[in-house]
């Protein structure tokens, strides 16, 4: 028996998860084409962390990359989930705004320009609050921008998960790529035990928690695109296919009736249960697009 | 503590309206009426408690899933209506905001209250850049998840200037607590440190606001506070049309370039160097 038949695949699979935002960012590309923008060597930090004894970090958290990716041009934005949660503050927020912003500029003069956010994040940083929630309104509005020329693609991996205001840009989003390590949802279930009570969400109940927020819920109800392995090749494939695909016919978050419709629907007289809405969901058609 | 959402919102939607009563079709927690406003007609739109909701956790003036749908639907409406309409013609959107948060409740997040929130800011942005002038005037509060859905993608922001307005991403309890500090230090923050305070005074040092209004008793205005209002939303939305369709005005004011060089300098340093890459 040769060697390759007793080492099963996962084993030699080079894992995408284990690799940090920038690595991350960086393994998407066509080689030899990316460049990082606006890096750690240019030291454009956090100026609101330090006023309140809090180390900042000289790419506060966010990396930009551009090149090519399967031929074609696109920027990717990672947001590094080790630093400060993957939060949005003011110098993230703007280097994912500006980003998008330019690759839209470059789209409209005709050069289509895909944009692909690599979320790990718990949302605003709330050492920056209020531009923190701002930015997120930003980013929002330079995804719906961008979207009408290039798609967008979110990248969902996991361990953080992808929680807080940034859950919208996933939402906008014009492909959404999970695995099965990662989450996504707008409260993370502690902040809704906290706000409405141990009966309304145990936070410690990790089945429950993957039920609702994990990645294979999420595609399973159609709210997220495709579920990928903890595989380095096989994202960056993923990726390269949607860009590939190109702008959508229709994005998801343009149809309203829809998913106003399947609201409609739902019994609320009790909990809701996620595999029955799964099937419910993934079952009828529209879904994902 | 912050006084009950909603009271003000509704009290500002039937002043501006002169309706107080939800469309059939939508839930009791949406108030969205087309009202005649400056010689044309404006489609405004609020959120306000539901204390009967079938879904437990928005009855206290939160946005959940319902609310978000019905949003987008009044407002996607508006631009299909108005489609072939030249830009000039396109009726304002105006969100009257006074929203305690998004709902934390797990029937929401089950049901994917993330991507309610995102249909609603689609239609809300969409508007704005089909050319319609999308105001929002805070009235109360406006928090989190709550103002992403219902407000923030407006190209023109007005808020009063009393302490029952509160703009913030989440409340001082909770932000307190997960910043572990006092509610006291994270006041006495506040005030040194303009994004992480709760006054709208502070938040206006921003650059984010295109002006702040003031009323003696916002829960119940005179006419003549009314009148005050309506013609600054009305030059809100004049100067929304002369202006461009995105979000750039936000770092354009005096007060942006003082309290967000950062993020000035993030754009100038991208653009210079996205040239060359």
């Amino acid at each position: 028996m040769s060697q390759t038949n007793i080492i099963p695949d996962f084993v030699m699979r080079r894992s995408f998860i284990e690799l940090n935002g920038r690595a991350r960012a960086q393994s998407l590309f066509d080689e030899g084409t990316w460049k990082e923008l606006v890096g750690p060597f240019d030291r454009i930090e956090s100026p609101w962390l330090p006023m309140q004894g809090i180390a900042p970090q000289s790419d506060d958290g966010c990396i930009v990359i551009k090149g090519k990716i399967g031929g074609s041009a696109a920027v990717a934005i990672a947001f590094e989930g080790a630093f400060q949660g993957g939060s949005v503050g003011e110098v993230s927020g703007a280097k994912m705004t500006a980003a998008l912003d330019l690759a839209t500029k470059d789209s409209e003069s005709g050069r289509p320009t895909a944009a692909v956010l690599l979320l790990e994040t718990g949302g605003v940083r709330l050492q920056e609050a209020n531009l923190g929630l701002a930015a997120v309104a930003e980013v929002i509005s330079s995804i719906l921008a961008l979207r009408q020329h290039a798609p967008v693609i979110t990248i969902i991996a996991g361990t953080v998960g992808c929680f807080g205001g940034m859950s919208l840009a996933a939402g906008v989003s014009s492909y959404t790529i999970m695995t099965r390590e990662a989450r996504l949802g707008l409260n993370g279930p502690e902040v809704i035990e906290q706000e409405s009570g141990i009966d309304e969400f145990d936070a410690s109940d990790r089945a429950l928690i993957w039920a609702i927020h994990g990645g294979e819920q999420r595609v399973g109800m159609g709210l997220a695109d495709t579920l990928v392995e903890d595989d380095s090749e096989k994202i960056a494939a993923a990726v390269r296919s949607y860009i590939r695909a190109g702008v959508p016919i229709e994005h998801r978050s343009r149809q309203v009736k829809l998913y106003r419709d399947r609201i409609a629907a739902l019994d609320t007289s009790q909990q809701i249960d996620p595999a029955t809405l799964r099937h419910q969901w993934g079952n009828s058609t529209g879904g994902a697009r | 503590m912050n006084e009950q959402a909603g009271l003000r919102g509704r009290a500002w939607f039937k002043a501006l309206t002169g309706n107080n009563k939800p469309k059939a079709g939508d839930p009791n927690s949406i108030l969205a009426a087309d009202a005649p406003f400056g010689g044309e007609t404006a489609l405004f739109l609020c959120v306000v408690p539901n204390l009967e909701s079938r879904f437990p956790c928005v009855r206290d003036g939160q946005v959940g899933l319902e609310e978000a749908y019905a949003l987008a639907t009044n407002i996607r409406e508006a631009i299909a209506e108005d489609n072939n309409k030249p830009k000039a013609e396109k009726r304002p959107i105006i969100a009257v905001v006074d929203v305690k948060s998004q709902a934390y409740g797990r029937r929401e997040e089950t049901a994917g209250i993330f991507f309610a929130a995102a249909v609603s800011a689609d239609a809300y942005a969409s508007a704005r850049m089909a050319g319609h002038p999308v105001i929002s005037l805070i009235a109360g509060q406006a928090f989190s998840g709550g103002f992403l859905t219902h407000g923030y993608q407006a190209n023109r922001i007005l808020a009063f200037d009393d302490d029952g307005v509160v703009i913030h991403a989440m409340h001082k309890e909770a932000a307190a607590r997960i910043t572990r500090r006092s509610v006291a230090e994270l006041e006495k923050l506040g005030h040194e440190i303009a994004p992480m305070s709760y006054d709208v005074r502070d938040y206006a040092k921003l650059g984010l606001l295109f002006r702040l209004l003031h009323t003696e008793n916002p829960k119940n205005p005179t006419e003549a506070e009314i009148a005050g209002v309506k013609q600054a939303l009305a030059e809100a939305i004049e100067d929304a049309r002369a202006g461009k369709t995105d979000l750039s005005n936000h770092l354009e004011s005096d007060a942006a370039k003082q309290t967000r060089k950062a993020s000035i300098a993030v754009r100038n340093a991208l653009e210079t160097q996205w040239e060359t890459a």
